[in-house]
């Protein structure tokens, strides 16, 4: 019981001459903080960025149809009639088939591309609209107001905006505009037997492939895209794009550590001497490095978190301003849209030893040289 | 209380392994019983301050042994060694050694951290020690303020911290004039009263000469080359 008051005592003594001795180089310290959380912070950043994007691109695609169908047409992407549906109906492992009516229409008010679309389910009426959150920002709209927009004969549409869709993913829903079928095709002057595309679906992921092979034999006009091979290329994309970032950073991060390392290894005359003293008057080895532990994990510590802290508020709370020129550039309309926060544990953990563990390596070793030296040698 | 040490044919190079080594302690038989005051002394460059830093268990020598009361202490793996340095010797330095930064009080009580001394009477004691040589008012100065006097009997106060039975000091009047060497003296005086067991190096002849001191073992070129010892009555 004694020994364990003792040892808790030891303990605390310890800590108490870490935090003082962090105190005695404030400078010192404070200048690492800075350098340390700065790089917490920007690694931080973008793996929070791209993997809430990556989470974005999933949820859009986890509702997406396994296969669409495009007709191609002089090797350009054409609208497709009814009866190509017709024709896929027939296939094993097929499921159902739709037609789906949608594009892009350039508003030059605020200089960015909607995305028209004419939800499956149908419920919307002629005349009215659905219209994403930063549409709708960008637009300065609300439910009840009207919205125009100019069709392919040049006539003004006029819609009543009936529902604002909710922030929940933005990425997805952020520029959407619904409209009813009819007003669709009367905007853009499409004939009715014709859609942008067709979806099928194929609830077992086994017969995806045979199915794309079929529909291939049965359209030889058409081209044929599979939810598996866009998630992969979401990946691909998001992934180059992160390494993109990350191996410019990652040698900042190698020259951080050693620097650290040189400093380090280098102890200063001063520090050395206050290890040799403290062994001279009885501290342990374990004694010396249990302090240094605590002054480098203090100090990494408090720069991880404030780095994480600080990357969460910059990419969820702001939008990421210093990233999004670099990792969102294929986005058309996405002025000030919120990513969903979300957060990866295992990424967290890489991203804590990728830091964290270098740092505490490159204080520790040399600290450890000095303090088994015989004090008399480390004093001189 | 304790302290008996006891050197067996020590020897300490320097640059071992180089063609410039080079013996600082050379072969010393010696044999200090526990309590009383003894004073090494001898030109610089003889080995004084070699000598007390293997007694001390801060360096190892590099043939013989040391023993403290009939244990072999030179020997000893690290963590008993530092448990020796904090428990039974206590050190002042030649030149203090102090932690810049810290206060008079911190430095006082830095041996005491790795038993784990409650902090209560850690405290009492490092205050008592203080005020007992002068340095109450200096309590919380910053080292680099303090004088040599003051610088030194802060470094004596944390020899004392933990009370070790062996106080080993290495030149300690060297940068006081008479009246503080005399004061230190008197100091010293004390803790042999107490029952420890002094040993002081110095070519100081004040200190070599006071009648505190029981004996003088003459050092040179790492040998020792003269012991004399003083009966009560020629003090
Ligand atoms: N780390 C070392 N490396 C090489 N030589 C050393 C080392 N330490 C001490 N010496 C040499 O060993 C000899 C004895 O040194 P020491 O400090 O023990 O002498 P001293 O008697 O205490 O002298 P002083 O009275 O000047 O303090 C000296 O010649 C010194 O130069
Ligand atoms: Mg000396």
């Amino acid at each position: 019981m004694n020994d364990f008051r003792g040892m808790l005592e030891r303990q605390r003594y310890m800590v108490d001459y870490a935090v003082s001795s962090m105190a005695r180089r404030k400078g010192r310290n404070t200048g690492l903080f800075i350098v340390y959380g700065a790089m917490v912070f920007l690694l931080a950043s973008v793996l929070f960025y791209t993997s809430a994007l990556q989470h974005e691109a999933g949820v859009l695609l986890a509702e997406a149809p396994e296969i669409v169908v495009q007709r191609m047409v002089a090797g350009r992407h054409d609208l497709i009639p009814t009866d190509h549906a017709e024709a896929l109906r027939g296939i094993r492992g097929v499921r159902e088939v739709r037609g789906r009516l949608w594009g892009y229409h350039y508003d030059p008010v605020v200089r960015a591309n909607y995305t028209l679309l004419v939800p499956p389910e149908g419920g919307i009426a002629p005349g009215t609209a659905v219209i994403g959150p930063a549409l709708a920002r960008a637009r300065g709209a609300g439910m009840g107001d009207a919205l125009g927009l100019r069709g392919h004969d040049g006539n003004v549409f006029s819609f009543r905006i009936v529902t604002v869709l909710p922030q929940e993913s933005a990425l997805a829903s952020a520029d959407l505009l619904l409209v009813a079928e009819t007003d669709f095709r009367e905007l853009f002057g499409i004939p009715t037997g014709r859609y942008t595309d067709l979806t099928l679906r194929v609830p077992n992921p086994r017969e995806v492939q045979t199915v794309a092979t079929k529909v291939l034999e049965a359209l030889p006009d058409s081209r044929v895209i599979l939810r598996e091979e866009m998630l992969r290329t979401y990946d691909a994309v998001f992934d180059w794009r992160s390494t993109l970032i990350l191996l410019p950073l990652s040698g900042a991060l190698f020259a951080f550590a050693i620097l650290a390392w040189e400093r380090a290894s280098g102890l200063s005359a001063d520090e050395r001497r206050e290890i040799g003293i403290l062994k001279a008057v009885g501290w342990e080895t374990g004694d010396v490095l249990r302090v240094k532990l605590w002054e480098s994990g203090l100090l990494s510590l408090s720069a991880f978190v404030f780095g994480t802290t600080a990357a969460y508020w910059h990419v969820f709370g702001l939008s990421a301003p210093l990233l999004a020129p670099v990792m969102q550039g294929w986005s058309v309309l996405y002025p000030d849209f919120a990513l969903t926060p979300m957060v990866d544990g295992s990424q967290m953990l890489a991203l804590f030893f990728l830091t964290v563990f270098p740092y505490l390596a490159a204080t520790l070793i040399p600290v450890w040289r000095a303090a088994v030296t015989d004090p008399d040698e480390v004093m001189r | 209380m304790t302290g008996h040490v006891e050197l067996r044919g020590v020897r300490k190079a320097f640059n071992e392994g180089r063609p410039n080594r080079f013996w600082a302690v050379n072969g010393i038989d010696l044999a200090l019983p526990a309590g009383g005051v003894t004073v090494l002394s001898g030109p610089s460059g003889s080995g004084k301050t070699t000598l007390l830093t293997l007694i001390g268990c801060l360096g190892r020598p590099t043939e013989g042994r040391v023993h403290l009361d009939g244990t072999e202490i030179s020997g000893l793996p690290e963590p008993f060694r530092a448990a020796l340095r904090r428990q039974t010797f206590g050190f002042v330095f030649q030149r203090f050694n102090l932690v810049q930064g810290l206060s008079v009080f911190d430095n006082v009580m830095l041996p005491a951290y790795p038993i784990g001394t409650p902090y209560r009477s850690l405290r009492d004691r490092a205050l008592d020690l203080l005020q007992g040589f002068g340095l109450g008012h200096r309590v919380d100065a910053r080292i680099e303020s303090l004088s040599g006097g003051e610088a030194q009997r802060t470094a004596l106060a944390r020899a004392l911290i933990n009370d070790p039975p062996v106080l080993i000091a290495d030149e300690p009047t060297a940068n006081l004039d008479s009246e503080l060497s005399l004061a230190f003296l008197e100091i010293v005086s004390g803790l042999r009263r107490e029952g420890r067991t002094l040993l002081l190096s110095s070519h100081d002849p004040l200190v070599r000469d006071a009648a505190v001191v029981d004996r003088v073992v003459e050092l040179r070129d790492g040998r020792l080359v003269g012991d004399q010892r003083r009966s009560e009555d020629s003090r």
